[in-house]
């Protein structure tokens, strides 16, 4: 095991202060361990040439003493977000080779301060799914294994949280929708960071639902999501949704105080048949911040359990309107057909997953004509009853605390058959995106099989000075430092 | 909810997904199991509830009225399945 | 209520045509609607394309308020309900030269509502045509069918474009409303500086719905033919397709509703290729933009600042000039030429400048295919004649002569009208003591004529014109005719 993969981020970025090893090394380290990982089937582009000529970059300025925020510092991109010149897939066959032109936003950040590309990642086609089994590329493993089995990494940022979880990069840029960065963090003992819609830019990520999509990092400490944050998050005039509104320093808020913080624990929350672990770790974690000097309230949000449907009328609305653009006619692949239409069908059927074609087909059912009222209209009205459920609850409390997932990380192949039961893997992360609110997972203990577990906090929206500071406070309380035992490396 | 078959063809009609005959049986099953699913949101009192489109408080923002992007039709075209010369191809459209 | 001049006679009795037409207007901006992208005409393919315009991954649309304010602006001119308030829906459909698979549009809650314009009839009459509404939406790109057997090519420079799309309601009963619309509205357009009203190039065309029923009758069913660029072409293309429903009707069939293209080939109307299930757009609000919001502040300003527009003009000209109607609408149909008038108008005579400016300069810019901007003649060249003509130095008759040298291409183009008439000795015989003399002369000559003028008081004509060619035209017309009455006795 070589020690320059067992940074955080804030480690590696004080070692590379001290000299004590340079951001080609740190690089080299990680580019040799993705080598020999490839049974975790996280990486689904690795650019170790690019990652070497950024890291002697990083070197240089290190040197010169222009040492930026992430120097040096090597991390994966999940393969939704644009990478100029490099091919970017969102995991679907329909983007076929193409390689973007441009650089989203979100990355572009990370390279500006600094930060050296070690690959894209895996993920669920389209940000589609909460387990990385309907990717292309193929399934992605968690390496945390229960009784030999393999698991699933929860998706869609499946790639993202194995890689983190693996060692495998430092950090992960991901992305948010349902659940997408929370779940696959829990289900991999790794810290997941959803920012407050509209934080970070959307220009240059592949786009499911408009509404709902937020950038956001896995990382391995708390203070890891706070300097990944404060790179990742800036105003974009490019993007209409992008909120005008300063990035405050965000590891600066890891006072590690949280006396008289309000912490709201929401009694909806508690559903049937929650296994008897995940409320014990609830239990826990609400002792843990008790502990710590914040005060426990009870609240209520009423329209919980309609979160779950509303987002998979809303979501699948936005997306099939979003991947209309993947016809074959401009970029990704073709499939020829006996005239224009036949050509779209054609490439459509043959380019999307099934689960893609599912939700597309749903939110084209959901908005077409005598349905748009019931189904659409319906849903956005429950989302504003949603939303204001968290307005109210915010009256009495600063913050939320719930289990992220109901469960921990599931065999391959479970569930992928019944896409109900793959949406449930949702329900505690699902509203968090309908409000457009902030919320951050934290690795908070083990199940019986020894496989990680996560408790979610829940902020205001931008709000995430309060959340990472409360979460910081769990982290510590928690102390979780099991790690997952490799059975991958070649 | 349920949708039958000839349903699902008119979906996928419009969302331009060819589906063949085999597929349609399953497709119909499943999509009726979400439109189920999604059914409950019926149960819930929305009278009088504006529908919420933008989750966070946000004004439209524009831009001036200047050229600012384009003249690149290399990269435009650089990832075409098929082109010529200076266009998209694609096969004949019979208006 | 129906105008029995605008009925169409069919085998079977009378019929009434129903016209309501949606104009697109590309708005005159420099960049796209929701791209920086360029909207000039006639570039190379692709090149004024934006990775938005392309629809690429992860592209977003960022509005350019300039045509936010043109939009209001048009809805001003077209005195109507501005909205403060209103909201951008995708139209959702799959075409080759959308590159989206959506329009970005406005569906439930357009930024203009209702309001009218005034076209002028053929008899002097005026009509209100009533406005539904304009929206904005973005432009498609461009298809090309025609160069190969099996590929249609597609160029995105369009795009993106900036439209405002403008809905009249179903009150025109004949072609030549539609087109005193379609003139009328582009005028509006052309004056605010909104669009160019170019319809060749493609910056305004129009969709136009054709139904026909029996005078009293509820509305028939409409068919909507696409996308015609030219005010000729559209009289042709109602004129085509009333008599094909009419026809069709009286022969025992039904019209379908139905979406047709205008052939100017062959003049006729055609189906467009049935797409299934072509109207269910799904529209819903853009997730990708937020509703568009502007103050009472900002749409007051505009309105302080809108030009006179066609209407108001032609009052004033028929207020303060004295002009006839006929002369005040043809003036003011460009803005340019009412500035030209204006300028030649200034402190003379105005009806003697509309008429040179209609009869003499409009004639010669018309055959000559230019522009007012274009003119040889100047409007100051153009008053100085007047002035000429009003002091006796031409005749009237001269005096159009001077303007075709003036005019037409060749060594006395653009000169003025003195110095021309000084080079030709033009100048009017006014002296009454020679013009006397050159009477006394022809009466001299002629006694058998003169004898006749005592029976056959007309004959005077044949004298004035005697005296006419004897001083080379240029005695004044109205002393020879005076002197000739006097000198034969017929006064």
């Amino acid at each position: 095991m070589n020690e320059l993969t067992e940074f955080t981020l804030a480690e590696a970025r004080d070692g590379l202060a001290k000299k004590q090893f340079s951001a080609v090394e740190l690089t080299q380290a990680h580019i040799d361990r993705i080598a020999k990982s490839s049974a975790l089937n996280a990486y689904v582009l690795e650019t170790p040439e690019k990652a070497l000529e950024m890291a002697a970059a990083s070197d240089a300025k290190i040197n010169a003493g222009e040492a930026r925020p992430l120097e040096g510092l090597p991390i994966g991109v999940k393969d939704l977000f644009c990478t100029k010149g490099v091919r970017t897939t969102a995991c679907s066959n329909i983007l076929g080779d193409f390689i973007p032109p441009y650089e989203s936003t979100v990355t572009q950040n990370l390279w500006d301060d600094g930060a050296v590309m070690l690959g894209k990642l895996n993920n669920d086609e389209f940000a589609m799914g909460s387990s990385n089994e309907t990717s292309r590329f193929g399934p992605v493993v968690n390496p945390w294994k229960a009784n030999g089995t393999e698991l699933v990494p929860g998706g869609s940022s499946g790639g993202s949280s194995a890689a983190v979880a693996a060692r495998l990069g430092i950090a992960a840029t991901a992305t948010d929708t349902g659940g997408s960065i929370r779940q696959p963090a829990a289900f991999t003992g790794t810290v997941g960071l959803k920012p407050t819609y509209g934080r970070c830019s959307r220009w240059g990520i592949v786009a499911f639902a408009s509404s709902l999509d937020q950038a956001g990092p896995i990382t391995h400490t708390v203070r890891d999501a706070a300097m990944m944050l404060q790179s990742m998050a800036s105003f974009d005039k490019r993007d209409t949704t992008s909120v005008e509104r300063a990035v405050p320093d965000y590891e600066a808020a890891l006072t590690g105080d949280i006396k008289g913080l309000r912490v709201g624990i929401p009694a909806e929350y508690r559903v049937d048949n929650m296994p008897a672990e995940i409320e014990a770790l609830w239990q826990q974690g609400i002792d843990w911040l008790k502990a710590a000097g914040a005060e426990i309230v009870d609240v209520s949000l009423p329209h919980t359990k309609y979160a779950l449907p509303a987002y998979y009328i809303i979501a699948p609305a936005e997306a099939s309107s979003n991947l209309a653009r993947y016809d074959g006619v401009r970029y990704g692949a073709r499939k020829n057909g006996t005239d224009i239409d036949d050509m779209y069908a054609q490439t459509r059927a043959a380019g999307f997953g099934d689960e893609v074609k599912r939700r597309v087909m749903i939110g084209t059912y959901a908005l077409s004509a005598g349905y748009y009222d019931a189904y659409y209209v319906k849903a956005l009205q429950v989302r504003r009853l949603i939303a204001e459920d968290f307005t109210k609850a915010y009256e009495k409390c600063d913050v939320l605390l719930t289990p992220t997932t109901p469960s921990a990380a599931f065999p391959i192949g479970k569930n992928i058959e019944d896409p109900l039961e793959m949406y449930l893997n949702d329900v505690f992360t699902v509203t968090v995106n309908l409000a457009g609110l902030p919320g951050i997972s934290v690795p908070a203990g083990v199940d019986g099989d020894g496989l990680p577990l996560g408790l979610q906090l829940i902020g205001q929206a931008f709000g995430e000075e309060t959340l990472l500071r409360s979460a910081a406070v769990l982290e510590e309380a928690a102390g979780f430092d099991a790690q997952p035992q490799d059975w991958w490396s070649a | 909810m349920s949708v039958d078959e000839k349903m699902v063809r008119r979906i996928a009609n419009l969302a331009r997904i060819g589906v063949t005959d085999d597929e349609l049986p399953a497709l119909a099953k499943e999509l009726s199991a979400i439109l189920g699913f999604v059914e409950q949101l019926s149960e819930v009192d929305t009278d009088g509830v504006k529908p919420l489109t933008s989750a966070v408080e946000n004004k439209i923002r524009g831009r001036e009225d200047v050229v600012s992007d384009g003249g690149y039709a290399q990269d435009v075209l650089a990832n075409a399945p098929e082109k010529d010369d200076e266009y998209f191809s694609v096969p004949k459209v019979v208006e | 209520m129906s105008d029995n001049q605008n009925l169409i006679a069919g085998a079977t009795g009378d019929w009434e045509i129903v016209l309501g037409l949606e104009v697109h207007a590309q708005i005159a901006s420099n960049a796209k609607l929701f791209s920086g992208a360029s909207t000039e005409f006639g570039a190379e393919p692709n090149s004024q394309v934006s990775l938005v315009d392309a629809a690429m991954p992860g592209m977003l649309p960022v509005i350019n308020w300039f045509c936010v304010e043109q939009a209001v602006r048009t809805g001003l001119g077209l005195k109507a309900q501005v909205n403060n308030y209103s909201v951008f829906d995708r139209k959702n459909y799959f075409y080759p030269d959308l590159p989206q698979g959506y329009q970005i549009s406005q569906f439930q809650q357009p930024i203009v509502g209702e309001g009218a314009i005034e076209i002028d009839l053929e008899d002097g009459a005026v009509k209100e045509i009533g406005i539904e509404r304009l929206h904005l939406e973005q432009d498609a790109g461009k298809s090309l069918h025609d160069q190969h057997p099996d590929m249609s090519f597609v160029d995105l420079n369009r795009s993106g474009v900036a439209l405002m799309e403008i809905v009249s309601h179903p009150d025109m009963r004949s072609a030549a409303e539609a087109q005193a619309y379609v003139k009328k509205l582009r005028a509006i357009l052309r004056y605010l500086g909104t669009c160019d009203g170019n319809m060749e190039q493609g910056s305004l065309r129009a969709d136009v719905n054709v139904s026909v029923r029996r005078p009293g009758d509820a509305l028939g069913t409409r068919c909507e033919i696409k996308n015609v660029n030219s005010i000729r072409f559209i009289g042709q293309a109602i004129e085509y397709e009333a008599r094909r429903q009419i026809d069709l009707i009286e022969d025992g069939g039904t019209v379908e509703q139905q979406t047709r293209l205008f052939d100017p080939k062959t003049g006729q109307t055609r189906a467009m290729r049935s797409k299934e299930e072509a109207h269910d757009y799904r529209y819903f609000p853009d997730p990708d933009l937020l509703p568009l919001t502007f103050s009472q502040e900002f749409v007051d300003d505009i309105a302080k600042h809108l030009p006179e527009l066609p209407d108001d003009k032609k009052a004033r000209f028929v207020n303060d000039y004295g002009l006839t109607p006929y002369d005040a609408g043809v003036l003011v149909g460009e803005a340019e030429n009412a500035a030209f008038f204006e300028a030649a108008a200034a402190g003379r005579d105005a009806k003697a400048v509309a008429n040179m400016v209609i009869g003499s300069v409009f004639a010669g810019l018309n055959k000559s295919d230019l522009a007012i901007a274009d003119s040889p003649v100047s409007a100051d060249q153009v008053g100085q004649l007047v002035d000429l003509i009003a002091d006796d130095t031409v005749s009237g008759r001269t005096a159009k002569e001077v303007f075709e040298l003036m005019f037409e291409a060749g060594p006395d183009q653009g000169k003025d009208p003195a110095t021309i008439i000084e080079e030709k000795g033009l100048k009017q015989v006014t002296d009454s003591g020679a013009i006397e003399a050159a009477v006394d002369e022809v009466i001299a000559a002629n006694p058998d004529k003169v004898a006749q003028a005592k029976e056959r008081p007309k004959m005077a004509g044949w004298f004035v014109g005697q005296v006419m060619q004897a001083t080379g035209g240029k005695a004044n017309p109205q002393a020879v005719n005076t002197l000739v009455m006097q000198k034969l006795g017929l006064d």
